[in-house]
């Protein structure tokens, strides 16, 4: 531990200027009242090109992102950089439909996407499917948030849980008080120093290692050696439709998390998304050097921490930085990733906590709830999400998580039919959609128990790619479970809706009207309208 | 209720929206990037044509973005 108090003394004070910041953040772009979800949960609904790109940016690439795609580069190559692709494709296939979405939910102020669909379908059933689809999705990923922090720990040569509860308890603290405006302005910080931590790596690592030429060479050589037949620096004839179903389903569930969306509907005019469709790819080139880092680990020789005789890949960026840098910008580092795990965490919480309140407190238990009384109870709630990514951490293994998320992207991209899809197109009917999202939802589980890892000596929910040849084809070749979920959610829901119209099905009525698809800042609002039309 | 206003109803609809599908299907096609070589710069095609593809991304979205704004 001596070896690394440089190191631990510049983490811990970047750490405290964020906790400073995240505290302040109250009274920054201060509103006269923050008490109110607009306010403590969307940020007033204000927010600019700049603040969206880093909250939307700091909000999507998260410290697990930084520390699991190197490590999937460094043990199975080629196929771990799907991340690329994935963020390319990503936004220009949301340009239109976020700004949709913005619109309508600007005319009707709604929080969370079920607001949109119980408005849409206006079936409180398919709302609180969609809610705790939501919130089911979500909590895993928080939890993930904390493996990233355990990983700078523990190359730190810092093991126990307690400076994650410590951690987590500040996080949880300048939450409750500030709402989202804490890691919106705690974005800048984390992608200040991610930006110089990766722009220091590409050109000093390589440097160092023999240029990139030789960085590739020496992945290759590893992945030459290895038995296993599905790595390389490049894909082979198998796992290309894994790389492109991965990819494209992956760019799929993003924005249907329901924390994406909350940087969406914070900022202040359609605008501003679309300008930050086009701006937020910066990430992604910068997610692509990331995940090379996983090579050049490689290159190095990083060998990955031992834990419970299993080799834990998390650890390989860590340790890379550990053995290359100087010990104070290997410190810039862990507390880059550590900073870059508090913005999405506290994100996350606020959306879970949203949901909940909106969506299960204010439909089930209190239907008039002030304004007041929902930021409250979202304030507990985001409190109690925290507690709960804790106790998944210190009671069950870290892998259950990693297990989790995985069905998570799975589960969440059965809401695409209402949610996306609801955007463009009222023909699905309500309970086409329920069914369908059942139906997508057993065929994902089902196909993820049946994929084993052979690395880790799994037999279930060992990974995401399914072999089709589970489905009587007679091939080698491997495909996202995700991409066939949603394909048979849509099959079913585009049945049962021609079913349940033929039979005459009663369905919901559509509260919302196509103009407001379309409305911009400054359109008036239902709140507004109904003032004026009630006398 | 009736926010519409005089003249043209409004919509996201324009011929520019086409151009998205680009940067959607390109970094899809396997076929095109999935080789060591050439190398540039050290990088295998794998490595520096999909890096490339985001500029094709940003190129279409700011189009787009301008032209329907």
């Amino acid at each position: 531990m001596s070896g690394h108090t440089t190191e631990l003394v510049v983490f811990v004070l970047l750490f405290l200027l964020v906790t400073v910041m995240g505290f302040v953040a109250a009274r920054w772009r201060r509103p006269t009242d923050l008490a109110s979800l607009n306010e403590w949960g969307l940020g007033g609904r204000s927010f600019g090109s700049w603040i969206t790109w880093f909250l939307v940016g700091g909000d999507l690439y998260t410290a697990y992102t930084f520390v699991a795609v190197p490590a999937l580069v460094f043990s199975s190559g080629a196929l771990g950089f799907y991340a690329l692709p994935y963020t390319v494709v990503v936004y220009p296939l949301v340009f239109l439909v976020l700004a949709r979405m913005w619109s309508v939910s600007h005319v009707h102020g709604f929080v969370t996407p079920a607001d949109f669909v119980r408005a849409r379908f206006g079936s409180p059933t398919l709302a609180l499917v969609i809610a705790i689809t939501g919130l089911v999705a979500t909590m895993p990923y928080i939890a993930l948030q904390l493996i990233g922090i355990e990983s700078v720990l523990k190359a730190m040569g810092i093991t126990g849980h307690l400076p994650i509860v410590i951690a987590f308890a500040i996080l949880a603290a300048y939450t409750y008080q500030s709402g989202l405006r804490a890691p919106a302005l705690i974005a800048f910080v984390k992608d200040a120093l991610i930006y110089i931590v990766i722009l220091a790596a590409v050109i000093y690592i390589p440097a160092k290692l023999g240029g990139w030429d030789s960085i590739f060479d020496a992945a290759k050589a590893k992945f030459d050696a290895t038995p296993a037949p599905g790595d390389g620096i490049i894909l082979n004839a198998n796992n290309q439709l894994q790389y492109v179903t991965l990819a494209f389903g992956s760019a799929l569930a993003l924005f249907l998390y329901p924390h994406s969306l909350t940087g969406v509907l914070a900022s202040k005019n359609r605008n501003v998304i679309k300008r930050n469709m086009s701006a937020l790819p910066a990430y992604s080139f910068v997610l692509g050097l990331i995940a090379l880092l996983g090579f050049m680990a490689i290159a190095a020789g990083v060998k990955p921490v031992m834990s419970n005789g299993k080799a834990d890949n998390n650890t390989i960026v860590p340790l890379l930085f550990d053995k290359v840098f100087p010990d104070w910008f290997t410190g810039v580092a862990y507390a880059a990733i550590g900073i870059g795990a508090l913005v999405p965490a506290a994100i996350m919480s606020i959306a879970a906590a949203n949901l909940f309140t909106r969506n299960i407190y204010r439909e089930y238990f209190n239907k008039n709830a002030s304004d007041r009384e929902e930021a409250n109870v979202s304030k507990i709630v985001s409190l109690v999400v925290k507690v709960g990514a804790v106790l998944c951490i210190l009671l069950l293994d870290p892998q259950f998580s990693i297990d989790l998320q995985l069905i998570g992207g799975v589960i969440i991209l059965q809401t695409l039919p209402a949610v996306a899809l609801g955007l463009y197109t009222r023909w699905f009917h309500k309970g086409g959609l329920i069914a369908g999202w059942a139906a997508g939802l057993v065929a994902g589980m089902w196909m993820l128990y049946l994929i084993p890892n052979p690395a880790s000596g799994k037999l279930h929910f060992g990974g995401s790619a399914f072999a089709l040849s589970n489905l009587g084809f007679d091939t080698k070749m491997t495909i996202y479970p995700g991409f066939v979920a949603v394909a048979v959610n849509l099959a079913v829901a585009a049945l049962l809706t021609l079913l349940f119209r033929a039979t005459k099905v009663a369905d919901g009525e559509d509260a919302t009207a196509r103009g407001e698809y379309f409305a911009d800042e400054g359109d008036p609002k239902v709140k507004d309208l109904d003032l004026t039309g009630s006398h | 209720m009736t926010t519409g206003e005089p003249g043209q109803p409004r919509t996201d609809r324009s011929p520019w929206n086409w151009l998205l599908i680009l940067p959607i299907v390109l970094p899809l096609l396997t076929f095109l990037f999935n080789a060591d070589e050439p190398r540039l710069l050290g990088f295998p095609l794998f490595y520096w044509l999909q890096l490339a593809f985001i500029v094709v991304g940003v190129g279409s979205t700011t189009i787009v973005y301008r032209m329907t704004k």
